[in-house]
């Protein structure tokens, strides 16, 4: 891309921000009007990763850059029916629903009854305006905005999802967030900011679940950041089935405090170029972080998962999970870091990271890393790339199973190494079903 | 405090303590050119060495390339910017001695061998070692020629090389790692001030190993060594380098560039022990030793194996790398790097697979004491066309004290469905209960940090060359004695 093409794609960002802004109404006066001024000025300031960049040396972002995309509070909204938005919502287990629609939260849509005290879920644009004192201690405090899209979520995010579980609260029953992303009038530019915080000894699981609708190509530019207080819990799982011809880009940042308990489970079907930057701060003794995901790419899908933990205390432990599975033409890249600071002694950090190729044009980059600072502790790194097992393919076949079900059946022992970690049942099962539906292959029990 | 562990503590500080060993200075008068690099430098160094006219447009072509390039600052290394004019490129000794007789050659230079252990007399002729000594930047004596010459083995330096073998130099140098590759190669490449230089005949395997060794001596003097290994087909080599420099305050400059070619069905091993001063232990002084080394294996069934033993250097930058070209070619990559008080080595290897089942095996090994930092650093490389190839890696790193760093930054990168990688890596501290197991039956503690550590490295040493072994063991204890807390 010429120079001249990227600073017309800048330009043309920071000349939609003033028409943004006369939509905003009275959201201008809020705390979070001055973060996205902010954001703004650091984003004329930046440019967007290329290749040169070692953090996106496999990912060529330019045919993102090459779309004008709109903010949806400049485009004719487009109404769903309950009806409509009903097969993408996971079913078979009791859960809240939250709907995000290009980025705004919609309250018809959701449904979320019987809260236990105290426990707030709602449109961060609604909370900003009527109770911000909720959230604005710790509202992007602690999350590092790392690259121009960040910026650019930051800049033009007017809505998404806060969570808000105090202390010693419980939360039973899951949080599906589904956030429906296109728009057939125009190439939209979905930009939800979420913030989730879990209190002292409090527990919560959230499943966001990311789908396209429409034709046109769209940016979904998500944010979000956690909280995650003393000896509290999280369980995020993230599934992610934009449209084939959408682009995701998504940071999320944990901040963990002692004690605490992170389950990041990240999952990747859709999208043409997705990219997932995951980070966790463990910021004090005893804490928890594990990292599990798996990511499915077929066609000309390429799929870049970048974690980062960062063991600043002693005494904790994490550990990561991430496998591939790829066909056609598809695109992996993996880049897994691990920093252990001097004071993070007795610090336990694994990583494995394994990726399977289908097809000959599949491609796979990966690039694990470990920076250690501390000597007592235990840190180790794996990664493998091949083919399906060859020897257990032939045992199958040997005992008469037909050629594509013995595929199937190794892709879903694959596979389970991930999933195993889905606490839910029928969540689980719907999975394995999104993993043969995008591969279109025969599913197996 | 526990007594154990403050008397761990003593002995960290008396391996920090611990003088470098190899220290001293010859006084020869050197002929010498002017600090500071320009066009005529190169020329007077052309000149100097008497190169024809295709040598000295080569090294010039170079240095304008290098003019045009930017110092790399990804490496994981923190330096103070090196003055390139504040170098002498040019240091040679100015009594240059004949060859014919160890009686002619300078009595302090012969010492100053001695004290390296540098088997260049006679007596050493029965360790089966042909040395082509390298002081400062050029060759003074070449010995065991004869024998080599008999089989038709090339082994000379290269300056000499550009004038008997011009046909040879001119096909080879460069072509694995041309001028233009990177900032430091570029530099070599313009002012190299002379090297080693092998031929192998085709269907010969080389009767003894072959060695150079490297030593630093004026001040000031920036080291650039070029070394060109060539295998014909169906030969054999096995070639030993090590390097000792007297201690300096100031740091000192190494960019050598190392070249191997393996044509079809022949093996080159390449073992290098590097032992440059590493400043002292407050991080004054020492070298920079930024090295390019490739091997590429064109032809079928060939084999290049790095063994590298890592333990000196301020700074270290360095990746032996493989391009598996030939189809069933194998590329081996075998390194300890050793890192002590303010030592800082950035490290590994690139094994790049082109043919058709082609194998590579890493096995890294990197132990980080005092303020060090250690890092390992790789890339492999499946192409599109490399079926079947195979690879893996192994990276392990060992913390000694809390006040070091060990780093690992593999690089895979498959583009062939067929193409099997596997990549682990670990890195722990010399275990308690290791050292309560041997404390039990009555070793010390320092000497079973030294079986620990050498046992760490054992998959290591084990393809070095005997004598290279010794040594390399060696060197170890003299690193890390006791330096485990």
């Amino acid at each position: 891309m010429s120079k001249t093409e990227i600073q017309n794609i800048k330009d043309w960002y920071a000349s939609q921000f003033s028409e943004y802004e006369s939509k905003l109404n009275g959201q201008t006066k809020t705390f979070l009007h001055d973060l996205r001024k902010d954001a703004l000025s650091k984003l004329n300031e930046m440019n967007f990763p290329t290749l040169k960049d070692e953090e996106w040396r496999y990912t060529n972002v330019s045919p993102i850059l090459k779309h004008n995309f709109v903010h949806p509070l400049s485009v004719e909204k487009v109404e769903y029916t309950k009806e409509e938005i009903s097969k993408y919502i996971f079913s078979g287990f009791d859960s809240h629903l939250v709907v995000i629609i290009n980025g705004i939260f919609s309250e018809e849509l959701s449904d979320i009854k019987n809260l236990p005290d105290g426990v707030v879920i709602g449109s961060l644009d609604k909370i900003s305006r009527e109770n911000p004192e909720l959230i604005k201690n710790h509202f992007g405090k602690n999350i590092k905005l790392k690259n121009a899209f960040n910026f650019l979520n930051a800049a033009y995010s007017n809505d998404g999802l806060v969570l808000y579980v105090p202390n010693n609260k419980v939360l039973e029953k899951p949080i599906q967030v589904l956030y429906l992303n296109g728009n057939d009038n125009a190439e939209v530019l979905s930009v939800p900011r979420s913030f989730i915080y879990i209190g002292k000894s409090a527990e919560a699981s959230v499943i966001a679940n990311y789908r396209g609708m429409g034709k046109n190509p769209y940016l979904s530019n998500v944010i979000n950041e956690f909280v995650i207080e003393q000896n509290a819990h999280l369980n995020y799982y993230k599934v992610q089935n934009e449209s084939q011809n959408a682009y995701h880009i998504d940071l999320t940042d944990g901040y963990q405090n002692r004690d605490s308990v992170f389950n990041h489970l990240s999952l990747s079907f859709g999208g043409l170029i997705v990219r997932n930057d995951l980070a966790s701060l463990l910021d004090d003794e005893n804490i928890q972080t594990h990292y599990y995901g798996l990511y499915v790419g077929q066609q000309n899908q390429h799929i870049d998962n970048y974690t980062f933990v960062d063991h600043a205390k002693p005494n904790c432990e994490s550990n990561e999970l991430y496998k591939g599975i790829l066909d056609d033409k598809a695109r992996g890249v993996f880049t897994g870091r691990i920093l252990v600071r001097q004071d993070a002694q007795k610090t336990n950090a694994y990583q494995s990271n394994k990726a399977v190729l289908l097809s000959e044009k599949t491609q796979v980059d990966t690039k694990p890393q470990l920076e250690i600072f501390a000597d007592d502790v235990k840190c180790s790194h794996g990664a493998a790339i091949g083919r399906l097992d060859d020897v257990a393919y032939f045992y199958i076949r040997s005992r008469g199973v037909p050629e594509a079900i013995a595929k199937s059946m190794l892709i879903k022992a694959y596979a389970s190494d991930v999933l195993d970690n889905v606490t839910i049942e029928e969540f689980k099962e719907q999975l394995n079903h999104m993993i043969f539906e995008s591969l279109h292959r025969v599913e197996v029990e | 405090m526990s007594e154990q562990v403050r008397e761990d503590i003593k002995l960290v500080e008396d391996v920090t303590q611990s003088e470098y060993k190899w220290g001293f200075v010859t006084n020869i008068e050197a002929d010498e050119a002017p600090k500071g690099l320009n066009e005529d430098i190169v020329r007077f160094i052309s000149a100097k060495k008497g190169e024809p006219e295709w040598m000295t447009e080569w090294r010039l072509k170079a240095f304008r390339q290098w003019q045009k390039m930017e110092e790399p600052t990804w490496p994981n290394v923190k330096y103070p910017k090196v003055d390139f004019q504040n170098i002498k490129y040019y240091s040679a000794p100015k009594k240059k001695p004949q060859l014919n007789s160890l009686d002619e050659v300078d009595p302090e230079l012969i010492e100053t061998f001695e004290k390296l252990g540098i088997p260049i007399d006679e007596q050493k002729r029965l360790a089966g070692v042909a040395v082509d000594a390298v002081f400062d930047s050029v060759s003074v004596a070449t010995t065991f020629k004869e024998t080599l010459n008999e089989q038709g083995i090339i082994f000379c330096s290269v300056s000499e090389a550009v004038k008997n073998h011009p046909e040879l130099v001119k096909k080879y140098l460069g072509s694995v790692v041309p001028p233009s590759d990177n900032y430091y190669a570029a530099l070599n490449a313009a002012v190299f001030s002379d090297g080693s230089f092998v031929y192998i005949p085709k269907g010969v395997r080389c009767p003894m190993e072959l060695s150079t060794y490297f030593r630093i001596n004026a001040q000031e003097t920036g080291q650039f060594e070029r070394t060109l290994v060539i295998a014909e087909e169906g030969s054999y080599v096995s070639y030993l380098e090590g390097c000792t420099a007297p201690m300096r305050d100031e740091n000192q400059l190494h960019a050598a560039v190392v070249e191997l070619v393996a044509l079809d069905n022949a093996e080159i091993k390449y073992s290098t022990v590097q032992n440059w001063y590493p400043g002292d232990k407050n991080g004054k002084g020492g070298i920079y030793n930024f090295v390019t080394k490739r091997g590429a294996c064109r032809g079928k069934n060939s084999k290049i194996s790095w063994t590298q033993v890592e333990t000196g250097s301020a700074i270290t930058w360095k990746y032996p790398s493989c391009i598996l070209q030939g189809d069933n070619s194998v590329g081996e990559f075998y390194s300890v790097a050793v890192t002590n008080n303010f030592q800082q080595a950035d490290t590994g290897t690139k094994m790049i697979h082109l043919g058709k089942n082609t194998r590579s095996t890493i096995i890294s090994k990197g132990i980080s004491a005092g303020k060090s930092q250690n890092t390992y650093r790789g890339l492999v490389k499946v192409g599109k066309n490399a079926e079947n190839s195979r690879n893996f890696s192994q990276c392990d790193s060992m913390l000694i004290g809390d006040r070091c760093g060990a780093h690992t930054f593999p690089y895979i990168e498959v583009d062939n469905k067929s193409g099997i990688v596997e990549h682990e890596a670990t890195t722990s501290k010399v275990g308690e209960d290791q050292i309560f197991y041997l404390n039990q039956r009555g070793i010390s503690t320092e000497d079973a940090v030294n079986m620990i550590v050498n046992g760490f490295c054992k998959e290591v040493f084990n393809e070095l060359p005997m004598e290279f072994a010794v040594e390399a063991q060696k060197l170890l204890a003299i690193s890390l004695e006791g330096s485990v807390g």
